[in-house]
């Protein structure tokens, strides 16, 4: 029986094979307009975009996944997924434990965000982000008191209620939501911390982060990738 | 869903409304209440499984099925549960790949602890990477519903140990005066008479276990918190139904919701009580 099972299941194993690789995408799906889930219920935004033509370049056959942000490096060091294409800045804290593709987003700068008219001083109020972002890092440093949210949109609640002075965030992530908050909100300090945004891949997985490399850069080379950063953030927006 | 819906941006009032709350995601938190009662109606007998054999086990006139009976009822009820509903998942699937590559990927010599990383080859991935999402969905939400039989069953099995205990001892001497068995005894006096004891205890795990499910959405599960909380959180113009932060009505409806859940419950555990109740030598039992 047992021989049955097994060469039942060495031949799912081979047939398997016959197919373009899977490789699962791992995203967090709350952080417009890197990724977010759409009204249909999908993974969409930026990173959807760029994701689904490196993949289709590399001849992988992707799936997405959804994984809270704060797990999302845990998950995939134990295999639950095969890449972080999550709005992750390359640090070199995180490249000890897992590591990156080239960039496929260039360096942006992140924005403190307060009610309007709100008299905040960035380095000693209470300045809300989200956990385990360079943010957060950059704010405990910094002086100021860091309350920590597992969200990006708590870490905004958080500023509405006035639980925090002020939220550091990614610019791209908070200029929409300050552009349609009528007037509530403002933008009232900008910082550059952190490189750009790569591709995580676990250390022992060589060949998909050279796979990846190298679609990134034909899509950097024909200029497709420029094309989606500015469908996504902007004629204004930092390009390669 | 509706037709009308095509172009949400230009709808107003209950119109907006009525194509906001059929969204596909929307639908995807409807069918998330499917989830959670059917984590309840499958946890609820497998902790009892557990909890029987654990009591019955605790009883054991030998030792070694008497230790591991009792460890089993004292190690889960010491130990907080929210830990080992964050071991027992990660631990099955390790342990279960693990077993898996040994036997399916022989000839792969690298170690499978590489520095942080936990690597095995293809085919022993549970699910694999292939699978369709249902699978994974499953394979989830299985390990999840092990680790709620596994914590509840140890509850429960102290609950039934101190109600197979509660059963009067002449009763049981009646039974083997008049030459039943062991094995009859058991089933036909002892099983019989302790529930009544029982429910209590039960019923307040039942309550325990109802309020107990969103820690579904730790596991990663994509439960009702997940989506109200995705769903009520605020939506800028990049999504096709943008709203300020509507999270507390969400929440608003999971409350109503559990709350009509123990609501039930309590009706009908009180009637099972009182149908238990009759014929008893208790305060409840000569009552009625």
């Amino acid at each position: 029986m047992k021989k049955i099972i097994l060469s039942a299941m060495l031949a799912t194993f081979m047939f398997g094979s016959a197919y373009a690789e899977t490789v699962r995408m791992g995203t967090e799906g709350a952080y417009p307009p890197y990724n977010f889930i759409n009204d249909n219920g999908e993974v969409d935004g930026f990173e959807r975009d760029v994701g689904d033509l490196l993949c289709a370049r590399a001849n992988l056959d992707c799936v997405w996944v959804i994984n809270e942000w704060d797990s999302i490096i845990p998950n995939l060091v134990s295999g639950n997924y095969d890449t972080i294409i999550a709005g992750m800045s390359i640090t070199a804290e995180r490249d000890e434990v897992i590591d990156f593709t080239q960039e496929y987003f260039p360096p942006s700068p992140s924005v403190f965000m307060a009610l309007s008219g709100a008299d905040v001083d960035v380095d000693s109020g209470v300045i809300a982000a989200q956990t385990s972002t360079i943010q957060a890092g950059y704010v405990a440093e910094s002086g100021a008191t860091l309350v920590e949210y597992a969200t990006p949109e708590e870490t905004i609640a958080a500023v509405q209620n006035g639980e925090a002075d002020a939220v550091l965030a990614d610019g791209d992530y908070l200029f929409p939501i300050i552009d349609e908050s009528g007037g509530d909100f403002a933008a009232i300090g900008e910082v550059s911390i952190g490189g750009g945004i790569g591709m995580g891949i676990r250390e022992s997985d060589g060949a998909l982060k050279a796979k990846m490399n190298a679609a990134i850069d034909t899509m950097k080379a024909d200029g497709s990738l420029n094309t989606l950063i500015k469908k996504w953030f902007g004629k204004d927006a930092n390009t390669f | 869903m509706f037709e009308y819906c095509s172009d949400p941006k230009s709808l107003e009032g209950l119109i907006w409304l009525s194509c906001y709350v059929t969204t596909p995601k929307h639908m995807s938190f409807y069918g998330s209440f499917l989830v959670v009662m059917g984590l309840l109606a499958l946890a609820a007998p497998l902790a009892m499984l557990f909890g029987f054999i654990g009591a019955i086990a605790s009883r054991s006139s030998k030792s070694l099925v008497r230790f591991f009976g009792k460890g089993y009822l004292a190690m889960i009820r010491g130990i907080p549960d929210i830990v080992f509903f964050l071991f027992i998942p990660i631990a099955l699937d390790q342990a279960f790949e693990y077993l898996r590559h040994k036997i399916l990927c022989p000839e792969v010599i690298e170690p499978i602890r590489q520095g942080n990383d936990f690597v095995v080859c293809t085919a022993a991935k549970l699910p694999l990477s292939a699978a369709s999402e249902w699978v994974h969905d499953l394979y989830g939400f299985s390990l999840a519903l092990l680790a709620f039989g596994f914590v509840f069953g140890a509850f429960t099995g102290n609950v039934l140990f101190g109600a197979m205990a509660a059963v009067p001892k002449s009763q049981l001497e009646t039974g083997e005066a008049f030459g039943f068995s062991p094995r009859q005894v058991f089933r036909r006096i002892l099983i019989p008479q302790m529930w009544i004891y029982a429910l209590p205890g039960l019923s307040n795990l039942w309550m325990i276990l109802i309020k107990a499910t969103p820690l579904l959405f730790l596991l990663g599960i994509e439960d009702i918190v997940y989506w109200a909380r995705e769903l009520g959180g605020i939506k800028t113009g990049v999504y096709d139904y943008p709203h300020p932060d509507w999270r507390a009505w969400y929440f608003g409806v999971l409350m109503i919701f559990y709350l009509l859940l123990t609501y039930i419950s309590q009706i009908v555990l009180d009637r099972l009580s009182n149908k238990l109740s009759i014929g008893q030598a208790t305060l409840a039992g000569k009552a009625i």
